[in-house]
């Protein structure tokens, strides 16, 4: 039994990242998410666990700080909001080129431009379809609790190591601004040099000892036929990912006519509007993904298959994710999409009555 | 003496001078006359002299010298353009026992990357950073670089560099140089075997200010691009010596032998 | 038990640190919490209001269209909330500042004039207390006892000597509540 606490989000990364041995945290501050650098300040954790903060000069600066840590084998982490991560951009792309672990959270806000610091999930695409230019892939991860902030944060470290690939939580500024019950992961210490080397050594930049050649960490490779073959070895990573990566949850499907697919805040408000809904006798059941990359297009297919009537793509943005939801459903079935913009956040309540109007058709 | 013979000399022990064992047996891509492979072999004869092969990590820059990685035996992180002092911060800092440089052009390191290289350096970031200033952008095919001279002719300003249009050579060493994080600044150049020894002797003294952790240490080569400027690498020389040296004159602008850093060690201010 | 709770009023009458104190409260009782805030520049000088939910079982939505109870502490609230009220909920204000007093027949109204006895003690910083406690007394949805637990798990320990203030104040706002209809 961890330690049980009442804190916010934002507070929780801080601490989880903490408490899972991570080596360092660069981040440059920006709202709603700035709580987790002060988290991390006020805790000083280089006291503690020899943990290293740093309040980067911007975003671009805290992404490619990442690239660094990263290069040497250890467990380094930035977060921001929506604009910052389009600064990130670049960095996210060098990271996958480079295959780097690293852990990178946003903390969505309405967009686009400057936008509203208010909650949104309008980043769905940036996220889900790489982020930066290239082919390439995050692993992407939606909490929609505080607990999920704690546990996620563990999780995304085991993935971007187990895949050598940039892992994101896509939370929000409800996610992160929220305070709930929350467990706290046990203490791990952080990883010694010794570990490191012995679990990747292989590719780390950890200092070139004589018994091997130079680990040279980049992105850059100028013959054609040598990146397309890296190319294709991403993607099959990204497959293997697709494989044996996909989580979601499934509340009340089991006898679903309709079911709405959400992921994130927009989850938790859906499953109200579930709870509504039975009340008046519709069977609705609720999928929501926790992996929006790799995104569970297996079990949305078996849905379809499986004779429900419609979908409803519930997201706080113009209709993103519902494109994936129509890819997997392949026309089998209805899919329609219900969403507030610019930080607008619906309820359950109007989500209930869209899946009435739009999918019921009453 | 007349039977010494020429196999006789040719011994280890007779030895005086050869290529350093950090130095890989790559042949160089640089053109002739440019400074670069000269800068290289100075890092690589100072990392095997300090014996730091194992402990020291290099960040190649986006420009000419992106692949000198396979020419310095020692591991190496690629960067963003500009961003190398970044990479190098996020490094150093969470493995703060290794030897970290940076080597940037004039274009990665005053122009696109001015942030992060005034930040790191304001930071006093323990790290080596080495400045390559050509005053053009070589890779890309010779145009303007925020050093590039007034007057000077480049891809990019045809009629030579003009004020009205282009604004002014930026002495971005001599600003660094006011930072109280930057411990040691020089201005160095390797065109003759004097001045190869003189940057020879401030890169080793960047390098063991490094482990000293007194701050940062900022080498900045003038260099010629003899392709770049389209002049041979003879008159490459001349004309360096002729219009860069006056306005970057060569020395040391900063050289702290420590960090007065308790002097800035302030109690939290009350409100 | 499900109790969802929005509270709402300036910025700095403690609207969040009510809420926060509530939700501790809850957790000292093996409930499920949850503490949504309004945030941004709204906040500096401006409206803020906080949304609180306990319940025994696991809360799905923190944001909510609406509420069982409203806890409100200015006009503008009141004009925002008042009809976002479930039927047969329960609205608790404090008639400092309101002229266009609530209107509806179909919840209960009470009222708390926290503001004027918050300023008669000359504390106004136990002003929130004062409203926690009248709340507490209409809907008991928490024992004295976990809202004292509650203070010392979310209070740093240098402010622990105010407890025992706070705790008088809840009484304050037991003893002074008012049925308005």
């Amino acid at each position: 039994m961890g330690d049980l606490r009442l804190m916010k989000g934002n507070e929780v990364i801080a601490e989880a990242a903490i408490r899972c041995g991570c080596d360092g945290y660069f981040g440059y501050p920006i709202t709603p998410q700035s709580e987790i650098m002060e988290t991390l300040m006020a805790r000083r954790p280089w006291e503690e666990t020899g943990m290293v903060v740093l309040q980067a000069e911007s975003e671009g600066a805290s992404i490619n700080m990442i690239y660094g840590g990263a290069s040497s084998g250890k467990k380094v982490m930035t977060s921001s909001s929506s604009p910052g991560i389009s600064l990130m951009s670049e960095g996210l792309s060098y990271l996958a080129g480079a295959e780097l672990p690293c852990l990178i959270v946003n903390v969505q806000r309405g967009g686009p431009g400057l936008g509203t610091i208010q909650p949104s999930q309008s980043d769905y695409f940036q996220a889900t379809k790489g982020g930066g230019h290239g082919d390439f892939q995050l692993i992407v991860l939606a909490p929609a609790s505080v607990q999920e902030m704690n546990d996620f944060v563990d999780l995304g470290f085991e993935l971007a190591f187990k895949y050598r690939n940039p892992a994101m939580i896509l939370a929000d500024g409800v996610i992160g601004q929220t305070m709930e019950k929350v467990e706290l992961s046990d203490y791990k210490p952080r990883w010694t040099e010794q570990q490191i080397e012995e679990m990747h050594g292989s590719w780390a930049a950890n200092g070139k000892k004589a018994n091997r050649n130079q680990h040279i960490v980049t992105s850059l490779e100028l013959v054609s036929e040598r990146q397309e073959k890296f190319n294709q070895k991403l993607q099959a990573k990204y497959r293997k990912m697709e494989e044996e990566e996909v989580r979601y949850e499934m509340i009340q499907c089991d006898d679903a006519e309709y079911v709405i697919v959400a992921f994130g805040l927009s989850a938790r408000i859906s499953q109200k509007s579930v709870d509504i809904l039975r009340e008046k006798g519709i069977k609705v059941g609720l999928l929501r993904p926790i992996t929006l990359f790799p995104f569970p297009t297996k079990i949305i297919s078996e849905l379809a298959n499986r004779g429900v009537k419609g979908f409803l793509s519930v997201e706080m943005n113009a209709g993103q994710m519902v494109q994936d939801v129509r890819l997997a459903v392949n026309g089998k079935t209805k899919v329609e999409y219900f969403g507030r913009m610019g930080g607008m956040i619906t309820n359950p309540g109007e989500v209930a009555d869209v899946v009435e109007s739009k999918l019921i058709g009453k | 003496m007349a039977d010494l013979q020429l196999q006789d000399i040719i011994k280890p022990e007779n030895r005086v001078y050869g290529k350093s064992k950090v130095l890989t047996d790559k042949p160089m891509h640089y053109c002739y006359g440019c400074s670069h492979g000269v800068v290289n072999k100075l890092i690589a004869e100072v990392i095997e002299e300090m014996g730091i092969q194992d402990k020291t990590v290099g960040v190649s820059p986006v420009g000419c010298a992106v692949f000198m990685y396979d020419y310095i035996d020692v591991d190496f992180m690629e960067a963003a353009h500009g961003k190398a002092p970044a990479v190098a911060t996020g490094y150093k800092r969470t493995n703060p026992d290794k030897y970290v440089f940076t080597y940037q052009g004039d274009g990665d390191l005053a122009a696109i990357g001015t942030g992060e290289t005034f930040h790191a350096v304001n930071r006093g970031e323990n790290i080596v950073m080495i400045f390559i200033n050509n005053a053009i952008y070589g890779m890309t095919g010779g145009q303007m670089a925020p050093t590039t001279m007034l007057g000077q002719v480049t891809a990019t300003t045809p009629y030579g560099r003009d004020v009205d249009l282009n604004g002014y050579p930026l002495k971005i060493t001599e600003l660094l140089a006011q930072l109280p994080g930057a411990a040691y600044v020089t201005r160095q150049s390797v065109h003759t075997p004097a001045n190869v020894r003189k940057c020879k002797k401030a890169i080793r003294k960047a390098f063991e200010n490094s482990a000293k952790k007194i701050g940062t240490s900022f080498v900045e080569v003038v260099s010629t691009c003899n392709s770049g400027w389209k002049i041979d690498p003879v008159a490459s020389n001349k004309w360096m010596e002729e219009n860069m040296f006056p306005f970057y004159p060569l020395g040391d602008l900063k050289d702290s032998e420590r960090l007065d850093i308790e002097q800035y060690k302030v109690q939290k201010l009350k409100k | 038990m499900t109790e969802e709770i929005i509270i709402a009023g300036f910025g700095g009458q403690g609207v969040l640190s009510m809420g926060k104190i509530l939700a501790y409260s809850g957790i000292m009782q093996d409930q499920e919490v949850s503490w949504f805030p309004s945030y941004g520049p709204e906040m500096r000088g401006g409206t803020a209001n906080v949304t609180v939910i306990l319940s025994d079982e696991r809360i799905s939505s923190p944001v909510l269209n609406e509420y069982d109870t409203a806890i409100i502490l200015n006009q503008q609230s009141l004009d925002k909330f008042e009809s976002k009220i479930k039927a047969g909920g329960t609205l608790l204000f404090d008639p400092n500042g309101i002229i266009k007093p609530p209107t509806r027949t179909d919840i209960k109204v009470y009222k708390i004039a926290a503001t004027q006895i918050a300023a008669e003690q000359g504390k106004p910083r136990i002003f929130n207390m004062i409203v926690l406690g009248a709340f507490l007394q209409v809907k008991p949805i928490v024992k004295l006892e976990n809202v004292q637990r509650g203070l010392e798990k979310s209070l740093p320990e240098r402010h622990h000597k105010t407890i025992p203030e706070n705790m008088e104040a809840l009484d304050l706002g037991k003893d002074n509540v008012i049925a308005v209809n």
